[in-house]
């Protein structure tokens, strides 16, 4: 089932301290008031400019292993070659915040208020990835709705660029799942445009599919390791 | 002077306003502006880099400081001579082209200006040719190219490629950086230099012009 989905601009702004981690900030570490008062800005500023939608379609185990596939050059063997085959459900999800933020960074950026639009940069980046965890939400409320997940299902993303499925994968997701519906465009080069966009594949399934050790041939050039806390973070979930 | 070293206190502080007006008090005691500028302003300047260096404070210190630097320049900017403001290298910069992402080339764009290059600053999506051209044009010590995706960092190559086809290659240094580029990439594409981050970036940049 393909869906459209329209995410209310709260549900995707992130915390003070999520902006300033995103800003190299280690967590706890006091800022002062000018700080503070810049994050707030920036938030109210997001609130404002963030438009959210997301798309999402289901697809079955052996469409997505051709839409994995893409161009053929992914990285062998990757996480989420082994995790799929496992999945209760395959759901292509894309999301973005909408052209008029990018705009408005862009015009601070113009104007000189680099700071702040700095800030907001790194809301929206935070923001985008909350517009993920919206749809993960979504995606597995409606698969325990219709009894296709259990108490136990959890749901998960996974994107073209991260653990060894290569960014041109974005055209066979693309093709399968039509986001420009939602304004999301690819450009040659496999980039999204608006830029605070996100696509991948939302994986259901128990957590214990989702376990993996970071020792694949690419994740010594990783920059975040982020596999690690998501799986944490499942890990910790109560079912 | 005890003005300038509250001027660099201040700015490390990121009190922008404060700087103005005491940029502007420093001025009215007559004060020549590339002195307020170089141990005012630059001054503070220096010190707000070598403490992010040294993770003493982050990036959003780092950007109110450069805020106050702003200011406390454009007060000064109708005194200072064409190179006073940025005596100590030019440098072009620009995402290549096909890429969009400009965050990372914008925050080393701040640093270099904060410590007192000068920074031509071409935007995103820059053809091969813009680099070269504009660099050539305006006698830039250094390109600087930024890229966040690896099917856009080949792009790099490209412009490094085109300098030694024009033999500007040893007059005009080139650097890289972005989030997939590493410091391998970088040398097997020929670059002669590589940020990490912004910081990184204006010490590989003081290399580069000696
Ligand atoms: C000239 O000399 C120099 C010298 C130094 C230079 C320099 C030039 N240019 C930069 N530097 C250096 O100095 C700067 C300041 O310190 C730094 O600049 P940066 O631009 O790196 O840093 C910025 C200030 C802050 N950093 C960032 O904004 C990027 C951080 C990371 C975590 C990141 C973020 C936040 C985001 N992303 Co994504 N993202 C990642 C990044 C991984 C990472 N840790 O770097 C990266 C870039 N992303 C990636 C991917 C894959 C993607 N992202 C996507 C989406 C997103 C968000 C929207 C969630 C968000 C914002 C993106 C944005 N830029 O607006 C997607 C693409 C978006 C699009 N529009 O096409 C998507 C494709 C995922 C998807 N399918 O949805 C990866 C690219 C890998 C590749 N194969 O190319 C990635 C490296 C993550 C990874 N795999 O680990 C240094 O690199």
């Amino acid at each position: 089932m393909r869906r459209v989905v329209g995410i209310l601009p709260a549900s995707i702004v992130p915390s003070e301290e999520a902006v300033l981690g995103a800003m190299g900030v280690p967590p706890g570490s006091e800022q002062g008031e000018r700080v503070d008062g810049l994050v707030a800005d920036a938030l109210d500023e997001l609130r404002r400019a963030a438009c959210p939608r997301g798309v999402v379609t289901n697809v079955t185990t052996d469409e997505f292993a051709r839409i994995y596939e893409g161009e053929s050059d992914n990285d062998t063997p990757s996480p989420l070659a082994e995790i799929f085959p496992r999945a209760e459900e395959l759901v292509l999800f894309a999301a973005t915040l909408g052209a008029p933020l990018s705009e408005r960074i862009a015009a601070l950026f113009a104007d000189g208020s680099l700071a702040l639009a700095t800030m907001l940069d790194a809301a929206a980046s935070e923001a985008a990835e909350l517009a993920g965890v919206h749809l993960d939400g979504l995606v597995l409320e409606g698969a325990r709705l219709g009894g296709q997940a259990n108490q136990f299902t959890r749901a998960l993303r996974y994107s073209p660029g991260y653990c060894g499925w290569n960014l041109t994968g974005q055209r066979a997701l693309f093709a399968a799942l039509g986001p420009e519906e939602i304004g999301v465009h690819l450009t040659d080069n496999c980039l999204m445009e608006p830029l605070k966009s996100i696509s991948g594949v939302i994986v259901l399934g128990p957590r214990e599919i989702h376990e993996f050790t970071d020792d694949y041939s690419f994740c010594s050039a990783c920059p975040t390791h982020d596999c690690r806390r998501r799986i944490k973070e499942l890990t910790q979930t109560r079912p | 002077m005890e003005i300038l070293g509250q001027i660099a206190a201040l700015l490390e502080r990121g009190e922008d306003q404060e700087v103005r007006s005491l940029t502007q008090s420093a001025m009215d005691q007559s004060l020549p502006a590339l002195k307020i500028l170089e141990e005012g302003l630059l001054a503070g300047m220096q010190v707000v880099g070598d403490r992010f260096r040294a993770h003493d404070i982050f990036l959003p210190e780092v950007l109110l400081a450069a805020r106050a630097m702003s200011a406390g320049v454009e007060v000064l900017k109708p005194h200072l001579g064409k190179t006073d403001l940025h005596s100590r290298g030019k440098v072009v910069i620009g995402t290549v082209q096909g890429d969009l992402h400009d965050i990372g080339k914008n925050l080393v764009g701040i640093m270099l200006s904060g410590a007192g290059f000068e920074v031509i600053d071409l935007g995103k999506n820059v053809s091969a040719e813009e680099f070269v051209d504009t660099a050539r044009e305006s006698g830039a010590d250094v390109i600087g190219m930024s890229a966040l995706l690896t099917t856009t960092m080949p792009a790099m190559k490209q412009v490094i490629s085109l300098l030694r086809e024009r033999g500007l290659d040893s007059s005009v240094r080139t650097m890289v950086g972005g989030a997939p580029v590493t410091r391998e990439y970088a040398s097997e594409m020929g670059a002669d230099g590589y940020g990490f981050d912004a910081a990184n970036a204006v010490e590989c940049v003081r290399e580069l012009v000696g």
